[in-house]
């Protein structure tokens, strides 16, 4: 570390700066916002997952005192406000005028005093619906001749949302032609749910007056948003400036609070209309049932190797569902995220990759649900069926993982599907991880177990990320490119305030941004205050997801900082009276090369600008930068998880899982850690437990905590992580980002754990999530369930 | 709808208010009092984010009514810190980073600090066994259980 305690700059594990508000109950979340005269929202939703809407009938509803107005499609069309864009350029009814397309569709809402009042009004809504057919299967949705869904759409012929592919098709075929051996493997990784523990919400308030409109809303992306309300709602009079958008504290967001929900739009229509400030929250079930999904992909794998366990060629195709629109937040040149990353951590020759979006009727999305755009789909599509192939081979998954990884001298590597990947060392994190689980004695113990009929697994997965979106010549969103930005201020006593364009939802950026600063400025972490949050101070970026912030505006904080630092070594030059090449830094001062006696500390430099800067220098202490990075960066890691499997009930106990994690250089050891392990819950949910499903008739399950099964303490082990840091080479501080790499690399280690517990059975892959019901088929077909 | 009159000790001060029979204690807490600090999460009573204590007891505050707690005591995380002195558990969710978001983290520590009550040396188990009804999103609890136990050696050396 090359900062003292006392700055806490860069590898200290700075206790959090936000901390004190939370454990005290003073946090500041949208639901906490009450504002003078402010009103209630509540949605009337769709039971139906299609529908005509032949009549809604408020007249019982506007009966009940308090009631004040119920909105409906008619009414946003006189403000041409029904439809809305999908931050993928897709579109979207806000409200229907005549027909639902997906269970818990927005069917109309209640404007009333108080918030009981206006769930009264809103269950007293009538509304007549006629069913109509119902399309759930997206293998139905894109066969030929299927009804098309999206009629909105002038002369679309078919469902497809769109086709996208990358890599070389025939060359890839032959490639596959050619192999020993091809892996072969149908996966499907599910739709879930971010699932929050802060549902979404906003507190819209329009000043007629001003002509201002100021929106409280749990969004990732404040910045963004704004823009899309001014171009969305230019028309009616909402102008950029006079847009403010308040990201307060989110409780959670994993990708969930990116998109623009019609609640937040209606709302705004619903205070502009009224002239008063407007509450929206939705609860659970709405939050469940209506809101971004994540994943559902349905992927056809082929991995081809020589007899020896060369791995050569890759071939995925993919069916997406999407639902009723494309609502992912991917950027537009890449509507299938980064899916193509899925050739992992490994040399193959040949890639080839495609993925059709298909519209059902289902609620729309998907997000990306922490993780860089499709990085957790291809991450399982590729680790599962490495498995699959080392089944085939009869080789152990350790050892074909091994012998086809990337080797570390050949980094910066270009893969076959055309990324370049910045460093990595895949052996060594993989041998640390055995090392820790003690890889061998594992082994010998399933052997032992199983010739006594116990069930036991290990899964391994050695995944490689692809984040910190990203280069502008590559990504945007609806052509806001993906850069990002920080903006300091030194006081004159020399303390400062950052303020910058992402927003943390728990990530801890006030205190990891602070620790940057400190780091480049020598100023103490403690005496730097972190903002983001509200578009009217903060600089412009694209905000949080993607585990982009560091990549982005971290790299953005220190250099900055290191403006800021330029001018301080200025400054200290013309108060020690010499030259500038004549000074040293160490973090908190310059001093006279070989006279550190002779020194002005940053503190001094920062009170000068205010008070004795030099003739015809600018004032002050100040700087702002927006970074473009030049590339993405690539975390990796590799994860060990054991299991066993209870015979009589098929349930799956997670025993152990070891995550040895590859980040880059760690800004905080402690949160770092943090992130792994939350990411890790969030990887055992899927893989064992969640899932948001649909019957033929589109009616939802899954869709509340009754059925959506998010792991509490019982399901998570007591995780074991360790790392390795092989830094960025293009990033300023080295770093990679790290919120996402353990939620993308956890399910594929434990759905393989799961596979190895059974593989002697002759179980060579099972869909997550891996239920107990599930298993106890597979044993049950087996012989060997109790 | 009927209202009633109800008193309720909340973190010690006597409180009163006129209530709907229908109205939740968690919205008496955060909407009629102004305690945000107590939050909402679900609407099956699963995630326990507004846990509260009630008698001294950990109870889901969105499955009370409002009128049930009249004439008894509520404690929510705002009475946590007493005389300016942080209670143990809430020291040790910092020390530990037993938090993130925070959103969890007031009902996480109503559970905790109950738990801690009753038992000053619980196990690992047992632990996880207390906070089983509290979900969080973001910790993977590991680091909550860490707290825990370092509020209980806490607790015990004071």
């Amino acid at each position: 570390m090359r900062t003292s305690e006392k700055i806490c700059g860069m590898g200290h594990s700075m206790k959090r700066k936000e901390d004190p508000r939370f454990i005290r109950g003073k946090g500041n979340y949208v639901d906490d916002i009450q504002l003078p005269g402010m009103l209630y929202m509540d949605i009337v939703r769709s039971p139906y997952a299609h529908a005509k809407i032949k009549k809604i009938d408020t007249s019982k509803a506007l009966t009940i005192p308090g009631v004040l107005a119920v909105i409906d499609g008619p009414t946003l069309e006189k403000y041409k406000l029904h439809w809305m864009p999908t931050i993928s350029a897709d579109t979207q009814m806000v409200l229907p005028i005549d027909e639902v397309m997906y269970q818990a569709q927005e069917v109309c809402a209640v404007i009333a005093t108080e918030r009981y009042l206006a769930a009264d009004g809103a269950d007293a809504v009538e509304v007549e619906y006629e069913p109509l057919p119902v399309m759930v299967d997206p293998m139905k949705s894109i066969a030929p001749g299927a009804p098309v869904l999206r009629k909105d759409k002038k002369d679309k012929k078919d469902n497809i949302a769109f086709h996208w592919e990358a890599g070389d098709r025939t060359a890839t075929d032959r490639a596959l032609k050619e192999c020993d051996v091809v892996a072969e493997q149908f996966v499907y990784v599910p739709r879930i749910h971010v699932a929050s523990m802060e549902t979404c919400g906003c507190v819209a308030d329009f000043n007629s007056a001003e002509g201002k409109l100021t929106v409280y809303m749990t969004t990732q992306a404040p910045h963004a948003v704004r823009t899309v309300f001014a171009l969305v709602a230019g028309h009616v009079g909402l102008s950029e400036e006079r847009i403010r958008i308040v990201s307060p504290d989110i409780g959670g967001g994993f990708g969930g609070k990116v998109p623009v929900y019609p609640g937040y739009v209606i709302a705004v229509a619903a205070s502009v209309v009224i002239g008063k400030p407007v509450k929206w929250i939705e609860d659970r079930m709405e939050n469940l049932q209506a809101d971004s999904f994540a994943r559902d992909y349905h992927m056809k794998v082929a991995l081809g190797a020589k007899k020896d366990g060369t791995m050569t060629a890759l071939r995925i195709k993919t069916i997406a569902d999407h639902g009723y629109t494309n609502a992912s937040a991917n950027p537009l040149k890449y509507p299938a995220g980064l899916f193509s990353i899925c050739t992992g951590s490994y040399t193959l020759k040949q890639a080839f990759c495609e993925v059709d979006a298909v519209y059902t009727h289902k609620p729309p999305g998907g997000v990306a649900y922490r993780c860089s755009f499709r990085v957790t789909e291809a991450v399982h599509a590729i680790e599962r069926t490495v498995d699959v192939l080392a089944q085939k081979l009869k080789m152990d998954p350790a050892e074909l993982r091994m012998k086809n990884f990337i080797p570390p001298e050949r980094f910066p590597y270009r893969s076959a599907l055309g990324w370049e990947y910045d460093s990595g060392n895949y052996p060594a994190a993989l041998k640390k991880a055995m090392e820790i689980v003690g890889y061998e004695s594992l082994r010998k113990e399933q052997q032992e177990k199983r010739a006594r009929g116990e069930l036991m697994g290990i899964g391994i997965c050695s995944f490689t990320e692809i984040v910190g979106a990203g280069p502008s010549k590559d990504f945007d969103i609806l052509g806001l490119k993906m850069f990002d930005s920080a903006e300091i201020r030194v006081h004159p006593t020399g303390k400062a305030i950052a303020r910058f364009g992402t927003k943390s939802q728990g990530q801890g950026h006030e205190t990891t941004y602070a620790q940057i600063v400190a780091e480049e400025l020598g100023i103490p972490a403690s005496d730097i205050q972190v903002e983001e949050g509200d578009t009217d101070t903060a600089p412009y970026g694209l905000g949080t997801y993607a585990s982009r912030s560091t990549p982005t505006s971290g790299a953005a904080a220190a250099l900055a900082a290191r403006k800021i630092r330029a001018k301080a070594k200025t400054i200290a030059a013309h108060l020690l009276e010499c030259s500038e090449g004549d000074l040293d830094w160490e973090p908190g001062k310059f001093f006279v090369k070989g006279v550190p006696g002779r020194s002005k500390t940053i503190q001094e430099c920062a009170f000068a600008a205010y008070t004795n800067m030099p003739q015809g220098m600018e004032p002050g202490m100040e700087a702002t930068y927006y970074y473009d990075p030049p590339n993405l960066t690539f975390p990796f890691g590799s994860y060990i998880c054991v299991v066993d499997i209870d015979r009589g009930t098929g349930e799956v106990k997670v025993r152990r899982f070891v995550a040895v994690d590859d980040c880059g250089n760690i800004i905080n050891p402690m949160i770092v850690d943090g992130q792994i392990h939350g990411g890790l819950a969030q990887g055992v949910g899927p893989a064992l437990y969640e899932e948001i499903g649909y019957d033929e008739d589109g009616n939802v399950y899954g869709g509340s905590f009754l059925d959506y099964y998010v792991p509490t303490a019982l399901e998570c082990p007591k995780w074991e992580t360790d790392k390795t840091i092989t830094p960025s080479p293009h990033h300023p501080l080295g770093a990679k980002g790290v919120g996402e790499s353990a939620t993308v690399g956890a399910p594929p280690a434990i759905a393989n754990a799961v596979v190895d517990a059974l593989s002697h059975l002759g179980v060579t892959h099972i869909d997550i999530p891996i239920t107990p019901e599930k298993v106890w088929a597979l044993l049950k077909k087996a012989g060997v369930a109790e | 709808m009927a209202k009633h009159r109800i008193s309720v000790t909340v973190n010690g001060t006597a409180r009163e208010a006129e209530v709907e029979s229908r109205l939740l204690l968690v919205h008496l807490i955060r909407e009629v009092f102004r305690l945000t600090g107590t939050h909402i999460g679900c609407d099956t009573s699963h995630c326990g984010v507004c846990t509260v204590l009630l008698d001294g007891q950990a109870v889901k505050s969105c499955t009370v009514l409002a009128v049930q707690a009249d004439g008894s005591s509520v404690s929510t995380v705002e009475g946590l810190e007493q005389g300016g002195k942080l209670h143990p558990v809430q020291e040790a969710f910092t020390e530990k980073h037993a938090l993130q978001c925070g959103y969890c983290t007031p009902g996480m520590l109503m559970t905790c600090s109950a738990l801690l009550e009753r038992n000053k040396q619980p196990s690992e188990q047992e632990i996880r066994e207390a906070i089983s009804g509290n979900l969080c999103r973001c910790t993977g609890y590991l680091n909550i259980v860490k707290a825990v136990q370092h509020a209980a050696e806490r607790m015990r050396a004071s």
